[in-house]
Formats: structure tokens, C-alpha cells, sequence
């Protein structure tokens, strides 16, 4: 069979399928599945974050006015967890299932089949996660990390546990999909060094992806079977080791931290370029960044450990790599800022989340720096102080750049503009309020309030009282993302141009806007000089 | 350096041990150690604080300098090597300077050596044991007690108590949720070990004006010391998530000068001899577990 016959076989596949169900659940193609990817994350974003309001609520003045203390547990464990294996991380896979492919020059994934599988395995997860919120004995309430033997004594940990290993089927699957799209489906003269940041950050994501998924799996199924089937891993009476699960989970979990920022730092060299109207600074060094920071994230883990009494050698070995990442981290952070120093900038929505990401990131990387300090970190550890730190991180890190990334590529994805005027509304809120509900709870961690608490002295209301108004404002502030997005998909007269942005560079803005169902089924021919980064061989 | 942690430490406001409200740093502490995390929490957050003013004053620079709308036009460069290298290897130096002062901080914490006096504390759902092992070279028996949250803050933090935490105070000081009905009694100028265990799951034993945490954890023994200065009452939480009245299972430590510890230990050997033992509070299982490792 000749290929001009397969390809003709296949033309009248070329629009959506018009039924519903044919379109979305059964769908192989990278744009639907990544819309839905990216659906569901806002909706584990909303949900996750309606767990958040619960705690704040709680927290707004001492004396416990609404939840019983197990209840305000099983909120803490569940926000993290549907925050971050329901919201960030399906939200960059989204991102990468949509963009990828139409980035390298790709006509789809390299295995759609497995991508709809990945994406349709999450519902069902979550949804097996959720209902032991409605089981007797609740849902989880030991802290997102479930460290036994405080997780053992849960009702619902096998429902967690299952819900866990099929999130990590989904994780490596899509990263299995990615890594194959890029090793593979690139279009000819897309060298790996002439890929957008935001690929290659992928790329190295998926690696992680692969390497510590199912470090997880295994430590949580040591959890199962110590609770169900009479093994003693953890369980000091039969010779086990609670310390031996703090060693595998941080194993796993300080990769995942990287899993969850290191496609942020591929968005936000798209949009600053962009903006900047100038090439990206030190294309290389970024990519390198990237990779020493995921290299270094595999040596750290016990830097979440200081307080359990390691061993002085190992102390002091994982507070100097875990320093070290300041180095590479920098590097980016000190890229970004050349790269607008010398522009031309003009500041859409997109650009405010990127600058706020670069400011905001990094002060969360500053606080990052001093918890790595061991003596330093025994007063900060499990304190608000932490808390604080990856809140800045996570929110306006990953969380920034996805929201940076929708309003960025959503007229591509759309066909239409979103409001730029609503757009800057919801910017400048999430940016304010973002700060009145993280910043005091660095002063709150100083003073010496413990973190997973429901009730606390008196001496700590202030900053929680305002802590908790930040976050109300925080949280009602992304209802307007939400209709922002609702408008530019359904309601916008604006139509968007192929290119969108004035200083836009790479392949996906060769593409009309709305993007068609399927894409670059014909290779584009790569020109160098169309590309984000410039000349990369100067 | 020395003079911004000073400016730091002026940040902090004047020395409450405990924590106060407004507080925005933290506390150098009372014991011989307790000034290290202090110390590296100021430096550090000195330097932050500079690379911070540079950095992002940069940006904003860029952000005015170089507006489309102010007819900026983008240049094309794309690399400086010069500019590549000193942000590099800056970084590293600084980087080397605070390893430097966190490694000597580090060694003296864990170094336990030399101590007159050992207290072995377990965590439990949720409360804290204390029992006194030795005092000056002299094994101590029977001196250990339970220690738990004390009644008016119990009753106060019960969900539609009524009560107010405002008025839990003892003198003139709110100690809602961080007060004990038997404190820890220990002697000032001595170099106390700590043996610290779980009993069931992890906790974490903090007192912040100590300087340090570390966590109890069944089938481990681990071993911290301090060496408090200053007399008074110091008060922390449990700071290892472990179940569901983790919020409610607080420390606090009094420190005597040492005639007056004396005087309490006598006091406290005279009374263990004169009543039988009480009988354990915990099932021993868990005890033999605790001590396994």
C-alpha cells in the first residue's frame, strides 16, 4: 500500500467526529485528549481548591469554630494530593499533549491509543480517591506523604493506595508518549538542539516521570501489605524501619517536585521571548540548567529529612547538593531577566504571569535556599515556614505558568482572543492576594507555628486572619479565570491571528488559529530564523 | 554580613521566648546553641535579601527601560560568556561561605558528648513521657511522668466549646494550646542529652527557643542536647503530623537553676519511693518496640 493511499483512506477523518462520545472518550487525537487533560485540571484545581478554603476557614481565628481536627486532616492530605496528581501535573501534561506535536512539526502523538488510555484512567482515579471522603472512616489523613505508621492506622488506604498506582499507570504512559513523540516525530531538521525549551523541559520530565512513578508505586504497596498482609517494612515490632519510607517516598517525591516546575520553566522561556521580542538568552545554558536540575533532584531527597535524625555525614552531603541547585536554578533565573534586558516588551496576560512567576519563583527559591541549611532547618521543618516555600513554589511557580501558558496559547487553541481587560483583572488579583495568603505564613513559621495544625495560640491570629482573607480573595479571584476561559471559547467575537502575538517565533503559530483537528500531516519545512530561540549556533 | 544580621535581628523585636503576636522572626533562643539557626536564618536571608534588590531590580529596570510602548526596539543578541561566568561561579562562592557556617553549626549540634544529664522523652497519641534517666553521673529511679495539654485549653479547643482562647492565660501570658499539666523540670548551665522515641507513630519534639527539633520515631532512638542559659519557661508543639489531636499535644520545658532542680528532683525521688509504681500507661509492646532498635 502506497502512502498517498493510506493518506487518502484517512481523509475523511480529517474534521471532529460529530457525536459526542465518539469525539471525546474515544479519541486518539493529541488537541482533544489535551483539552480534556487541561479540563480536568481546572476541575481538580476548583475541587482541590475548595479543600484549601475549608483549612483557611478554619484557620481564621484560634478556637476551632467549624471542622472536628480528623476532618481538617483529611482536607490537608486530600488538597495536596488532588492539587498535585489531579491539577499541576495533568495540567502540563495537557499543555505538552497539545503543544508538543505541533512544535516539533509532529502530525499527532506517537501513540494516540495510549494517550486516550492515560488521560481516561484519571477520572476513574480520582474519582476512587474522592469517595472515601464519603466512606465511614473517611478519606486520608495523613498528609499527602502518608508516612507510616500514622498512614497504616487509615481506613482508606487501599482506596489511596489503588487510586496512587493507577495515577501512576497514567504518568507513565503519557511520558512514555512524550519521550517517543520527541525522540521520534520531530520534522526533518528539527534537531534536538533547535526545540523549544518547552520540549526539551519535557523531555526531561518524562524521564523523571518514568524514573520515580514507580518508586511510588512500590513504596505505597509496601504500605498495603504492612497494613493488609502482615509484612513489617515499616513496622519497627517486626523488624521494619518507618525511616526506610521516608527514604523511598522523598526518593520518588523530590523528583516530583522538579516533575512539577520543570515544565514551567519551558513555558515561561516561551512567553518572555515572546514579549521581550528578543531571542531567548543562553539557549544552551538553559537546556543544561534543566537537565543539572533534574540530574541534582535524584541526590537531594534527604534534605526533607533533617529532622529525623540522619547520620552527621549524611546531613551535611544533603545540604551541600541540595545548595547546589541554587546554582543552575540561578542561571535561569539570571537568563530570563536578559533576555527582556534589550527588548521590546510589551505585557499582555501572558507576560504578567510570566514576570510575576520569574519575581514570585524565586523567592520561594530563596526561602529554598535557606531550608537547606541544616541548622537553620530544624527550627523550619514542619513549620509554616515550609509551607510557605512550596506554596510559592506551587502556586506561583507551576501554577502560574500553567495559567501564564492558557492565556498564551489559548487563541491558538481556541480561535479566539480572551479579554484582555479580564484577563489583567484576574492577573493583578491573583497577584495580590496570592501574596497576602502566603507571605505571612513565612512570619508564622518563624514564630514557631507547626504546619497540619487545626487550632493554634492566640499569638498567631493575625497572620492567620489574613492569611486566610488572601486566600478567600485568592480562590474567588480564579472564578473570573474561569469565566475568562468560558468567554474566549464560546462568547469571543475576536478572532485570533495565526501568529497571535507580534513576537511570537516557532511552528505552532505557522498554523491557522483555531488549529485544525489534525495538523503538519505533510512535515513543515524548518526555518531557522522562525525559531523562538534565534540562531542557536551563535 | 555581621552588621545586616544585626539589622535582622533588630527585625525581631525585643527577646520574647514565646511566640508573640506580630512576631516576624525568629527567636535566638536561650540555650548555648540555640544561636546557630538563628544566626543562619539572618545571614542567609541577608543575602537573599541582596540578590533579591539586584536581581529584581533588574527586572524592573528592563520593565521600564525597554517598553515597545516607549519605541524600545529589540536588540538580537542572545549570549554573553563574560556575564555567563561570574553568575555562575558568584553564586558558588556564596554558596561555599554559608556551607561553611552551616557545617561548624551542624557539627556541635550533633556532637552529645560530654553530657550531665539525660532525659529520655517518647511521643505518643497524644502526649509526651518524660523520664529522667540520670542527673550528674548518678542514675535516676523512677522519676517520669506524662505530659499533656492542660485542661482549660482542652475544654477551650473543643469544636463549639463557646470558650475563648483569648482567655486562657496563666499570669499575664496566653498559653491557649501551648500549656502542660506537668511540665518538663530541668536544671539550667547543664549539658542535657535527650533521648527522644515514639511510642506508636512519628512525632516531632520542638521547643523553638532550644533551637532545634527532632523526631520520635517507634524503633529509633535519637539523641539531641541542649544547654539552656537562662531560667524560665519554654514552651513548643509537636512537630510531626501524627493523627488527629497533633494540633493539641504541646511542650514545655522549665528551666531551675540548679540548687532548685536539685531540690525538685529529691522531691520528686522521695515521692516515687513513697507510692507504689503506677502501673504502665502504655501497652508494653509498644514499649519493647520503642526500645528495639
Amino acid at each position: 500500500m502506497s502512502y498517498a493511499a493510506t493518506h487518502d483512506q484517512h481523509d475523511d477523518h480529517h474534521g471532529a467526529p460529530k457525536n459526542f462520545f465518539q469525539r471525546w472518550c474515544m479519541s486518539t487525537n493529541h488537541k482533544d485528549i489535551g483539552t480534556l487533560y487541561l479540563i480536568f485540571a481546572l476541575t481538580m484545581f476548583f475541587i482541590g481548591g475548595s479543600f484549601a478554603m475549608v483549612i483557611r476557614a478554619e484557620l481564621f481565628k484560634p478556637g476551632l469554630q467549624l471542622v472536628q481536627p480528623y476532618f481538617f486532616n483529611e482536607m490537608t492530605t486530600m488538597h495536596a494530593l488532588v492539587m498535585i496528581f489531579g491539577a499541576i501535573m495533568p495540567a502540563f501534561v495537557g499543555l505538552g499533549n497539545w503543544m508538543i506535536p505541533m512544535m516539533v512539526g509532529a502530525p499527532d502523538m506517537a501513540l494516540p491509543r495510549m494517550n486516550n488510555l492515560s488521560f481516561w484512567i484519571l477520572p476513574f482515579a480520582f474519582a476512587l480517591m474522592l469517595s472515601t471522603l464519603f466512606l465511614p472512616g473517611g478519606g486520608p489523613s495523613g498528609g499527602w506523604t502518608m508516612y507510616p505508621p500514622l498512614s497504616l492506622q487509615s481506613d482508606s488506604l487501599a482506596y489511596v493506595v489503588f487510586a496512587i498506582h493507577l495515577m501512576g499507570i497514567s504518568s507513565i504512559m503519557g511520558a512514555i508518549n512524550i519521550i517517543a513523540t520527541i525522540l521520534n516525530m520531530r520534522a526533518p531538521g528539527m534537531d534536538l538542539l533547535k526545540m523549544p525549551v518547552f520540549v526539551w523541559s519535557w523531555l526531561i520530565t518524562a524521564f523523571l516521570l518514568i524514573a520515580v512513578m514507580p518508586v511510588l508505586a512500590g513504596a505505597v504497596t509496601m504500605l498495603l501489605t504492612d497494613k493488609y498482609f502482615g509484612t513489617s517494612f515499616f513496622n519497627p515490632g517486626g523488624g521494619g524501619d518507618p525511616v526506610l519510607y521516608q527514604h523511598v517516598f522523598w526518593f520518588f517525591g523530590h523528583p516530583e517536585v522538579y516533575i512539577m516546575i520543570l515544565p514551567a520553566f519551558g513555558i515561561i522561556s516561551e512567553i518572555i521571548p515572546t514579549f521581550a521580542r528578543k531571542p531567548i538568552f543562553g539557549y544552551k545554558a538553559m537546556v543544561f540548567a534543566i537537565a543539572s536540575i533534574a540530574f541534582l533532584s535524584f541526590i537531594v531527597w534527604a534534605h526533607h529529612m533533617f529532622a529525623v535524625g540522619l547520620p552527621l555525614g549524611a546531613d551535611i552531603f544533603f545540604m551541600y547538593a541540595t545548595m547546589l541547585i541554587a546554582v543552575p536554578t540561578g542561571v535561569k533565573v539570571f537568563n530570563w531577566v536578559s533576555t527582556m534586558w534589550g527588548g521590546s516588551l510589551t505585557f499582555e496576560t501572558p507576560m504578567l504571569f510570566a514576570i510575576a512567576f520569574v519575581i514570585l519563583f524565586t523567592i520561594g527559591g530563596f526561602s529554598g535556599l535557606m531550608l537547606a541549611l541544616v541548622p537553620a532547618d530544624f527550627q523550619y521543618q514542619d513549620t509554616y515556614f515550609v509551607v510557605a516555600h512550596f506554596h510559592y513554589v506551587l502556586v506561583t511557580g507551576a501554577l502560574f505558568a500553567i495559567i501564564g501558558a492558557t492565556y498564551y496559547w489559548i487563541p491558538k487553541w481556541t480561535g479566539n482572543m480572551y479579554s484582555e481587560f479580564w484577563g489583567k483583572v484576574h492577573f493583578w488579583n491573583s497577584v495580590v492576594w496570592v501574596n497576602v495568603l502566603f507571605f505571612p505564613q513565612h512570619f508564622l513559621g518563624l514564630a514557631g507555628m507547626p504546619r497540619r495544625i487545626p487550632d493554634y495560640n492566640v499569638a498567631f491570629a493575625n497572620f492567620n486572619m489574613i492569611s486566610s482573607i488572601g486566600g478567600f480573595l485568592f480562590g474567588a479571584s480564579q472564578l473570573i479565570f474561569l469565566g475568562v476561559l468560558i468567554h474566549c471559547a464560546f462568547f469571543s467575537k475576536k478572532k485570533a491571528a495565526d501568529r497571535v502575538w507580534e513576537g511570537a517565533r516557532g511552528l505552532e503559530w505557522t498554523l491557522p488559529s483555531p488549529a485544525p483537528h489534525h495538523t503538519f500531516d505533510v512535515p513543515p519545512v524548518i526555518h531557522d530564523e522562525e525559531l523562538a530561540h534565534g540562531n542557536v549556533h551563535a | 554580613m555581621a552588621a545586616a544580621s544585626l539589622a535582622l535581628a533588630s527585625f525581631g523585636g525585643v527577646a520574647h521566648a514565646d511566640p508573640h503576636p506580630w512576631q516576624l522572626n525568629m527567636e535566638p533562643g536561650v540555650s548555648t546553641w540555640s544561636h546557630v539557626p538563628y544566626d543562619l536564618n539572618n545571614i542567609s536571608l541577608a543575602v537573599c535579601v541582596v540578590i533579591g534588590i539586584l536581581v529584581f531590580g533588574a527586572m524592573f529596570v528592563a520593565m521600564f527601560r525597554f517598553r515597545k510602548s516607549r519605541g524600545a526596539v529589540a536588540e538580537k543578541w542572545s549570549h554573553n560568556t563574560m556575564l555567563e561566568v561570574v553568575w555562575t561561579t558568584v553564586p558558588v562562592i556564596i554558596l561555599v561561605a554559608l556551607a561553611y557556617l552551616s557545617t561548624g553549626g551542624l557539627t556541635s549540634w550533633a556532637d552529645t558528648t560530654g553530657s550531665q544529664m539525660t532525659v529520655k522523652v517518647t511521643g505518643f497519641q497524644w502526649k509526651w513521657r518524660y523520664d529522667y534517666v540520670s542527673y550528674m553521673g548518678k542514675s535516676i529511679d523512677k522519676v517520669g511522668f506524662m505530659s499533656k495539654l492542660d485542661q482549660q485549653s482542652d475544654e477551650t479547643r473543643q469544636l463549639g466549646s463557646g470558650m475563648d482562647p483569648y482567655a486562657v492565660k496563666v499570669g499575664n501570658e496566653n498559653t491557649y494550646l501551648l500549656n502542660v499539666d506537668k511540665p518538663l523540670v530541668v536544671p539550667v548551665d547543664t549539658k542535657i542529652r535527650f533521648v527522644i522515641t515514639g511510642g506508636d507513630v512519628i512525632h516531632s519534639w520542638w521547643v523553638p527557643a532550644l533551637g532545634w527539633k527532632l523526631d520520635a520515631i517507634p524503633g529509633i532512638i535519637n539523641a539531641a542536647w541542649t544547654n539552656i542559659k537562662t531560667p524560665g519557661t519554654y514552651r513548643g508543639q509537636c512537630a510531626e503530623l501524627c493523627g488527629q489531636d497533633h494540633g493539641f499535644m504541646p511542650i514545655v520545658v522549665v528551666a531551675k537553676s540548679k540548687a532548685d532542680f536539685a531540690k525538685w528532683l529529691s522531691e520528686q525521688e522521695a515521692e516515687s519511693k513513697k507510692a507504689p509504681p503506677p502501673p504502665a500507661p502504655f501497652d508494653a509492646a509498644a514499649q519493647s518496640a520503642a526500645q528495639g532498635g
